[in-house]
């Protein structure tokens, strides 16, 4: 019973969803493709049957749009059959960018938790600094990546570090905001508790406020790692970086490479998806050691 | 008074440490290396040393934490204008008394700010002033210690400019800026915005009519707030061509999602005792949802316009980044780098951030209008 809900309530609308996008993606293909398709086969001479006319939109090898299944078979190409090391494969460049992300997440968090902590302890930080991490956050910070590249190259600080501290700002914030609210989720019932204890202020913190923050901590992490892959793969938009999968783009764009950029994008997405899963399922095994109400 | 006297005497510890960072100043004199080219007059050095000095004692004073938070505004500051006038042309030349007065007067600062967050007011007005005024003050110190170490030591111009300089070239190139903002912003940022979010909005409605929509839907919305959208730039640019239509189908992708699910979440936050008094009012799906489940909703609507000002003007800018007509943001930005115009760099992030914030502010007071009901906006 239970399964037969899962699979009407839960599968079947998505798959549903996600079909009816592909069709759309394949129709769009052929129409966006299809001018360029006449325009060779007039060049060539070639007259064609409807059914083979659609063969070849759908092969071409720099299209407007690709089909998905040129893209799935370029991913798999470049996931599977290279050698890891290999300039090509998709896993070297998610591994070159999954390396900042992870630098950038790490002090994002670590900066976040410190600015909670500051914020939630002292009044005259909460007042003067509080309004400004929101204001930083108005900023298109990602307009500044060229140049935090540029003059950390400067000073000659390349490669990983300039991508990281993108990463970094991005992440800290939705981590400080999170952390201040969990920081001060204990009520004033359990807060009195504490005081009736006689606990001193790093008793209530340690054993009070910073239990209750760690759900709020999870669910700004998947936030703040997700931010920190859009920083790690900007940062690699503007020096020319060699690798990674902003560069991967980037090379994309300027040798009309579109099924590489479309099998980057994938791999971008597929990235994303396994490190916000890896946070999510750290909570959830956080949480129930903690001994956390199931969620 | 003499237990407040003792109190205010504990309490500035920022006001003791500042006195000592003076006597450690005035023992290390001069404050510029002895090439420096211009020294500063007797007289000013005089000032310089009396203001922070008298700065710190007031602060022991036990008076009403507003006279005495403006007292100490004042002195420190005009100590700190004197300091940082005596700067042009000694770029680099000064010593360690310089930065040690420079870190006094910061304490200082920093003594009248936490007064001032002490203060407990009556009025809204008066609490308006300080929410503004204490940042205010925490911002500005974060321009003077950018321009007195950049001055400093003379740290090159490529690396960091100072913000005076930033702002002289915002002053000298406004046409230039004037055109960029209206080229990504007005063009690129508004279209993709307004398309977007009421692409979102409208998608949301039909999910919210629709269950199996609905379920097929959300996960995937979910999912596509997580992945980096903004990959999709170089492919737009090269369907939509070079112009402001690329930047704005960026925005629009990047826009939908974050109002697709929030305005879904928001079409669920109404109770069911409302629902309930609408059916007994015999409304329809129509009436039910102008008159109760969206403006229920509007928290969320406004939540996803404020997400997406700040995502717009992102987006727009890094599509940029992959090709334009030869004005923009991203265009300026990607370019004068290239040249090592730092500064005019500095002078458009500045500018994008005003822009940045003046969306999300407009948004803001939009939804003050709109939402003044709700429990966040009625004070408290």
């Amino acid at each position: 019973m239970h399964k037969e809900t899962l699979f009407r309530h839960r599968i079947l609308p998505v798959a549903t969803v996600v079909l009816v996008i592909v069709a759309i993606w394949y129709v769009g293909a052929y129409f966006m493709n299809a001018p360029f398709q006449r325009d060779l086969d007039r060049r060539a001479g070639v007259t064609s049957t409807p059914m083979e006319f659609l063969g070849k939109t759908m092969s071409q090898p720099k299209p407007i749009l690709p089909a998905p299944h040129q893209v799935a078979s370029n991913v798999f190409e470049n996931t599977f059959l290279r050698s890891v090391s290999s300039n090509r494969s998709l896993v070297y460049h998610a591994w070159v960018t999954l390396s900042s992300t992870l630098a950038g997440f790490g002090f994002g968090t670590l900066l976040g938790i410190l600015i909670a902590v500051g914020i939630v302890h002292v009044r005259a930080l909460d007042r003067s600094l509080m309004p400004w991490i929101i204001a930083s956050q108005t900023v298109p910070i990602l307009a500044v990546a060229p140049m935090v590249i540029v003059t950390l190259g400067a000073i000659g600080i390349s490669g990983l570090v300039p991508k990281a501290v993108i990463s970094t700002y991005l992440s800290f914030f939705p981590v400080a905001v999170g952390m201040v609210k969990g920081l001060r989720s204990p009520e004033l019932i359990q807060l009195d508790l504490m005081r009736t204890y006689h606990a001193s202020a790093a008793q209530t913190f340690w054993k009070l406020r910073v239990p209750a923050s760690v759900p709020f901590l999870f669910t700004s992490m998947k936030v703040a790692i997700a931010a920190s892959l859009v920083g790690a793969i900007v940062g690699e938009l503007p020096t020319g970086a060699v690798a990674g999968i902003g560069s991967k783009l980037l090379a994309g764009a300027y040798y009309s490479q579109t099924i590489d950029i479309w099998a980057a994008l994938v791999a971008g997405s597929v990235l994303a998806s396994l490190l916000v899963a890896v946070v999510g399922i750290a909570g959830k095994i956080v949480n129930r050691n903690m001994g956390g109400k199931p969620t | 008074m003499s237990a407040l006297m003792r109190t205010s005497l504990l309490t500035s510890w920022q006001g003791w440490l500042s006195l000592a960072l003076s006597l450690a100043a005035l023992a290390t004199l001069p404050l510029l290396d002895p090439d420096a080219v211009a020294r500063f007059a007797p007289m000013a050095l005089f000032a310089i040393f009396a203001l922070s000095i008298a700065g710190a004692v007031v602060s022991f004073l036990p008076l009403p934490p507003l006279f005495l938070a403006a007292a100490i505004f004042v002195f420190c500051h005009l100590s700190t204008s004197i300091l940082i006038s005596g700067l042009s042309g000694n770029e680099g030349k000064a010593a360690t008394a310089f930065f040690l007065m420079i870190a006094a007067n910061w304490l200082l600062a920093w003594r009248c700010v936490s007064l001032l967050s002490e203060i407990r007011t009556r009025s809204r007005f008066a609490d308006g002033l300080l929410g503004l005024a204490i940042p205010a003050i925490f911002g500005a110190w974060l321009l003077i210690l950018w321009e007195a170490l950049t001055r400093g030591f003379g740290v090159p111009f490529i690396l960091m400019p100072p913000p005076s300089s930033i702002g002289l070239r915002i002053a000298a190139s406004l046409s230039i800026l004037w055109a960029d903002v209206q080229q990504t912003i007005f063009k690129a940022v508004l279209a993709g915005y307004i398309l977007g979010c009421s692409a979102g909005f409208v998608v949301a409605i039909l999910a919210d009519r629709f269950a199996f929509l609905r379920a097929g839907l959300m996960p995937i919305g979910n999912l596509m707030s997580a992945l980096p959208i903004i990959g999709v730039a170089p492919v737009m640019v090269m369907w939509f061509g070079f112009d402001w239509q690329s930047k704005a189908a960026v925005v629009t992708i990047m826009t939908f999602f974050p109002m697709l699910v929030n305005t879904v979440a928001g079409l669920s936050a109404s109770g069911t005792m409302e629902r309930d008094l609408m059916r007994s009012y015999a409304s329809d799906y129509g009436q039910t949802l102008m008159k109760l489940r969206l403006p229920a909703a509007m928290p969320f609507i406004f939540n996803a316009l404020k997400i997406n000002s700040t995502l717009a003007l992102i987006g727009a800018i890094v599509a940029e980044f992959f090709g334009t007509p030869i004005v923009g943001m991203g265009f300026r930005i990607s370019t004068e780098i290239g040249r090592m115009n730092v500064d005019m760099v500095w002078a458009e992030i500045a500018v994008a951030a005003l822009a940045g914030s003046l969306f999300y502010g407009v948004v803001a007071l939009a939804e003050r209008a709109t939402t003044f009901w709700h429990p966040s906006n009625r004070g408290g």
